[in-house]
């Protein structure tokens, strides 16, 4: 650790950035937080359905709904979404070290998973509008929505926080020296896939 | 023949001369310039703030008054409230976070200049959009707190919901922004020598209260995201024909409104410890102990928020378990009260304008800090709650407590800040005039409360007999109005006089003092070292002294954050997101997917941009 | 200079004293405001009462020594800039334990009676009780008396001596109910329920008012207790249960629907009233300018999910348009005439009633006692 006459001295010998995301993080988990609260009360409030494990017949029509979570597709996306937490950490690994091709290499595989999920996503969304389940429909809809809908809307800025750091790499400004920025989002990508370890058994699992 | 602090930086300043004009303060990034564009502008929201409370006052002066429509009037007191929490009381005191905690702990800057700069536009923006409102006639109008059902598209079809919830996400961002800036800076930028437990007792509660933001303002804001969805998209979250339980948002709401109360007490507890220490010429009474108060206060302020509810029939065991915390809380509130005292006990004390204020902070606090612990009783509550007395209440809390403070550290700083030392004499004045109309105007709201009136009632009837009181409160505020009048022209006067103020006016115990008045834009000509607590004192104990008038310095070879207009242009992204989102039942998608565009863009230059590295980064990679 | 400022500060400090003391003079006598929370008249808003008590002397003696104690230390270390420097004490654990424990015992102290009183006032009471449901909407205040079968908006008959179970909600949002003289209030809700109850001690009409910010006209949603004897109530329900019982007609009138003609012409209108030509003109007028959509005159078997508040006993009620507005003649047609003028955003329209047709509404509605 050389000290160099214009190098920054921070307190903690931390990067101010990195302190920064590891901040910016503990408010976040404030705000899921409270979206998981507020599916775990609104979810089970639902006046009609359909619902998330129950058949349900409307009494008015006669119209039979079947219950809407459908785990493979789920179960796979989650799959993928932590192994790339494990390729992050590869690219990570590959970045510190300077190797240009392990980098480019897991940071692109990192990416592939992330924009599977976030597809998967789509698709379910729209598969279960088609079945019946809208926001407006009840109050597990709405909540199922919403709280996995700002999931997948952090996912996408990862994305394309990541896919930036890919462009970066491509054009050889990723050296070794700026591991940090890619450490920054690493941080960034792990939580946003803890906090779906918490959703999906939540949402997906616990009946 | 005398030089101006001003004459002698311009002397040595060279090529470091900081720019003047417009364009220079659209993009600083210098904390105290930014400092000073928060306390300007707050200044002014406080006084549109005061005005809609004398316009109260007007129609409330007489009974079966027609001075102001009953949809007036509830515009009023709710712009009223939310101007004075989120665009008056947090505004001022980040104006004091801006410019005091960098110079507190010996740094040239905060941690992200350009995030700093961000806030404030965001915030400016954000009060801008807030009040346009009154421009459509549509200011919000169902309360500062907003309570659903009321906020449902069917019970308020118009705009002034959305004006308010855009309103607040907007100022949210802001305040997230700011609490993690200032916290990487306290942690990460103190000088050397400066332990946590020797940083001023200033810092520690701005800091505590960096750590409330960002834990409290995430909840409001899925609160917040919840109710658009009900109004735009057609959820039932809070509509109870569709299964919603319009109680659930006053649950959400006062997670975040209780510890947000917190946020705008912590930072005034915090001037008053720097203010009496330095008028009773002796230390903080207690460091230790208004540390861990404060943290305590801000720990068990996550704890309370039913109380906001006790009238709800919430049960016997939930009435209990809030309760005991709410008094819980009384206990480290008592203990800095006490402190406090004991910090002026046996001292020599200053009476100058700062001391006033504070000494009367203390004495209005206890007030408003006794009726807190009557409301802490549910059954008690059930008579106070949504009275005039607990108008009284936080008015003696929040202007008795925050505001004073907040005067007194406008009195305390202002030659550090401006290099101009205010009026002594109107600054008594203004005291006066203050004090006793404070107390005028709120003192009485107890009586008439538990006499019977509630709270957000555009008028009431003769025969009840409120008019008397109400006359006094109305007497009261326009004494406040005259009083912050006096203040404005201290201030004018002031400010046309010689910029001639010391360094060090009132025998400092802190480092911003070690400095001139007002700084140089790198602050510190070394940064300096550390040994203890009240480290300018101790420096002057050993020098047998008042210090000599420092000298700026020249500012050769000290690196400062260039200028940028990039938080400006993300800023105004971030705030066309949502005022794109209210008016999208209109413009369709197309004007968020704009705003979003002009924030990404602003965001990528403003990541991209050369010349910032070096101020984040450890082991710099150099200039790039 | 240092003793000028020491009396100045002297001289200033007693003036919010002294308005303080001036005040607690004026505010000390409760008996001056009708609608005051500090002369309890029934069991339930005692317990809170005393609990307020206990808490208030608690905080005014500490008031005392504190401020006092401030005030103290204002005048006895004040010093002069050239001063030698004081004592640079930092602590004293001792003291500063002292002083956090004694507060945790007075809040202790506090504590004792507040959950105490917080049981009491979430009990379920016992005995012969009176049962009333109250319904909150925007903005007016409907009373159902279930046992009776019978409903009243705005003025709430109850017997004294009797304890009087309310349950409560709402129509619309959230409203608070609160009659002072007799409990603390109890937020109202749509789609939940709430409860509350006392026994009133004596007799008398006593003012209450909604205290939570409802909508444009939440400061004209007033209500009044009417307390009476035990027998006063008996009749009084009694007489209402008279009011609109449906005659037999020629063809029978479905279940629920107000005929106009029966209401009008059962047992509680007078006699007297039916003859009077101003009434026959109301009773027309009250169906053809639409009144009859949103007001029933029937108070026992009263179509219910109406927008305005029923009417059978309107005529005698102390105040109209939800407890605030005194039931003078003049001030009925006025109202009539224009409601948006008294109560600006009510949800009942101006019905464009000319002066001499709402002379004759007013007649009809005052015979409906």
């Amino acid at each position: 650790m050389s000290d160099h006459a214009h190098a920054l001295d921070t307190t903690t010998g931390l990067d101010h950035r990195k302190l920064a995301i590891w901040t910016f993080i503990g408010s976040e988990c404030l705000f899921f937080a409270t979206l998981i609260s507020n599916y775990l009360v609104q979810s089970k409030k639902s006046l009609v359905g359909p619902f998330p494990h129950e058949v349900w017949k409307d009494p008015a029509t006669g119209q039979v709904f079947e219950p809407i979570i459908e785990i493979p597709l789920v179960t796979f996306g989650t799959a993928l979404l932590l192994f790339s937490s494990l390729f992050i950490v590869l690219a990570l690994y590959g970045a510190q070290r300077g190797n240009r091709k392990m980098l480019i290499g897991w940071l692109g595989a990192t990416i592939l998973c992330g924009m599977f999920f976030v597809g998967m996503q789509v698709y379910e969304f729209t598969h279960f509008v088609h079945k019946g389940l809208t926001l407006q429909r009840n109050l597990f809809g709405a909540s199922f929505f919403v709280l996995t809908g700002f999931h997948g809307t952090h996912v996408t800025i990862g994305v394309i926080w990541l896919v930036t750091m890919f462009i970066l790499a491509i054009r050889g400004q990723l050296p070794k020296e700026r591991a940090l920025n890619l450490e920054i989002a690493a941080l960034y990508w792990h939580f946003v896939d803890v906090v779906w370890i918490i959703i999906f058994p939540v949402v997906y699992l616990i009946r | 023949m005398a030089t101006t602090v001003l004459d002698q930086q311009r002397a040595h300043a060279g090529a470091h001369a900081q720019k003047t004009g417009l364009w220079s303060w659209l993009t600083t990034v210098d904390h105290k310039r930014i400092g000073i564009l928060y306390g300007t502008t707050a200044f002014f929201f406080f006084l549109l703030g005061g005005l809609e409370a004398l316009l109260i006052r007007i129609q409330l002066a007489r009974a079966d008054n027609n001075f102001l429509s009953p949809e007036t009037y509830n515009q009023l007191f709710t712009m009223h409230g939310t101007s004075m929490i989120f665009l008056a009381i947090m505004p001022l005191s980040a104006m004091f976070f801006n410019f005091m905690i960098p110079l507190m702990i010996g740094a040239r800057d905060v941690a992200f200049p350009r995030l700093n700069a961000f806030s404030y536009w965001v915030f400016l923006l954000g009060g801008l959009f807030l009040n346009a409102s009154f421009l459509f006639g549509a200011a919000p109008d169902q309360g500062w707190y907003g309570y659903a059902n009321l906020t449902s598209r069917q019970f308020s079809p118009g705009h002034n919901v959305d004006f308010w919830n855009m309103g607040l996400q907007i100022l949210g961002v802001a305040s997230l922004a700011a609490g993690v800036n200032f916290f990487v800076t306290v942690i990460n930028m103190r000088t050397r020598g400066m332990t946590m437990m020797r940083m001023p007792m200033f810092v520690w509660m701005s800091f505590i209260t960096q750590i409330l933001i960002l834990l409290a303002f995430p909840v409001i804001t899925v609160a917040l995201i919840l109710l658009i969805f009900d109004r735009f998209f057609g959820t039932h979250f809070f509509v109870p024909a569709g299964g919603g339980d319009p109680l659930l948002w006053q649950h959400f709401f006062w997670v975040f409104g209780h510890p947000e109360v917190y946020i705008l007490v912590l930072p005034a507890f915090g001037i008053i410890s720097e203010i009496l220490p330095v008028f009773s010429r002796k230390p903080l009474f207690g460091y230790a102990a208004m540390v861990f108060s404060g943290a305590f206060i801000a720990f068990l302020g996550f704890g309370v928020w039913s109380h906001h509810m006790f009238t709800t029939g919430m049960g016997p065991i939930a009435d209990t378990f809030f309760s005991l915390t709410t008094m819980l809380i009384a206990i480290p509130t008592g203990v800095k009260i006490f402190n406090w005292m004991g910090t002026m006990w046996g001292g020599s004390i200053q009476y100058r304008t700062p001391m006033y204020f504070a000494v009367a902070f203390i004495a209005m606090f206890i007030i408003g800090g006794l009726s807190g612990v009557m409301h802490a009783s549910p059954p008690a509550d059930l008579q106070q709650n949504d009275t005039y007395f607990i108008v009284a209440h936080f008015h003696y809390v929040l202007f008795g407590g925050s505001i004073f403070a907040l005067t007194a550290g406008a009195y305390y700083w202002w030659p550090k800040m401006f290099g101009r030392l205010l009026d002594e004499k109107l600054g008594k004045v203004h005291f006066w005039l203050m004090l006793i109309g404070f107390n005028l105007t709120f003192f009485p709201m107890h009586l008439v409360g538990l006499h019977g009136m509630p709270r957000r009632t555009y008028t009431y009837p003769k025969e009840l007999n409120f008019e008397s009181l109400n006359q006094l409160e109305t007497l009261g505020s326009f004494i406040l109005g005259l009083g912050f009048l006096v203040f404005l022209f201290n201030i004018l006067k002031t400010t046309r006089g010689p910029r001639n103020a010391p360094a060090d006016p009132w025998n400092g115990a802190t480092l911003e003092w070690a400095i001139p008045s007002p700084p140089p834009e790198w602050n510190f000509a070394e940064t300096p070292v550390v040994h203890g607590r009240d480290p300018l004192w101790e420096l002057k104990r050993q020098r047998g002294g008042r210090l000599p008038e420092p000298s700026p310095g020249t500012g050769a070879g000290i690196h400062i954050p260039p200028p940028s207009y990039w938080p400006l242009v993300s800023a105004i992204g971030v705030t066309g997101i949502f005022v794109a989102l209210m008016m999208s039942p209109k413009w369709g998608p197309w004007g968020i997917i704009v705003a979003i565009s002009l924030t990404f863009f602003g965001i990528y230059n403003w990541l991209f941009e050369k010349g910032y590295s070096e101020f984040t980064t450890p082991q710099g990679g150099g200039h790039h | 200079m240092h003793s000028r400022n020491a009396a100045a500060r002297l001289r200033a400090e007693l003036v919010p004293c002294l308005c303080l003391l001036v005040l607690a003079v004026a505010g000390c006598s409760p008996e001056r405001y009708p609608q005051t929370a500090l002369l309890p008249l029934s069991d339930f808003a005692r317990i809170g009462d005393h609990v307020q008590d206990q808490t208030f002397y608690w905080a005014l003696g500490v008031f005392v020594l504190v401020e006092g104690a401030l005030l103290y230390a204002i005048f006895r270390f004040r010093g002069r800039p050239d001063d030698p420097e004081p004592r640079q004490i930092h602590g004293n654990t001792l003291v500063e334990i002292i002083w956090t424990v004694i507060p945790a015992l007075i809040l202790a102290a506090i504590a004792v009676p507040t959950v105490k009183g917080i049981f009491q006032v979430n009990g379920t009471p016992e005995g012969n009780l009176l049962e009333v449901e109250v319904v909150g909407h925007q903005w007016w205040w409907e009373f159902r008396y279930p046992q009776y079968g019978i409903v009243t908006a705005n003025e709430l008959v109850i017997p004294a001596g009797r304890t009087v179970h309310f349950k409560e909600n709402s129509v619309d949002v959230i409203h608070s109910w609160w009659p002072p003289r007799f409990a603390g209030k109890r937020d109202v809700f749509p789609g939940r329920e709430t409860r509350i109850w006392f026994k009133a001690d004596s007799t008398g009409l006593y003012p209450g008012q909604c205290a939570e910010f409802c909508g444009i006209q939440h400061a004209r949603m007033a209500f009044h207790v009417r307390s009476e004897t035990p027998e006063a109530f008996e009749a009084w329900a009694a007489h209402m249960q008279t009011l609109g019982a449906p005659k037999p007609a020629a063809a029978p009138a479905p279940a629920g629907t107000d005929s106009l003609r029966t209401a009008s012409s059962g047992a509680n209108v007078q006699q007297e009233s039916q003859a009077d030509p101003l009434f026959a003109q109301g009773e027309t007028l009250f169906r053809n300018k639409g009144c009859i959509g949103c007001h029933s005159l029937q108070a026992k078997g009263a179509p219910t999910a109406l927008i305005g508040p029923n009417l059978a006993n309107v005529g005698s009620r102390a105040y109209i348009a939800a407890g605030w507005l005194k039931n003078t003649d003049e001030n009925l047609e006025a109202w009539i005439q224009n409601p948006q003028a008294l109560k600006k955003g009510v949800l009942m329209p101006n019905l464009g009633v000319k002066p001499d047709e709402a002379k004759a509404l007013r007649a009809y509605l005052r015979a409906h006692k």
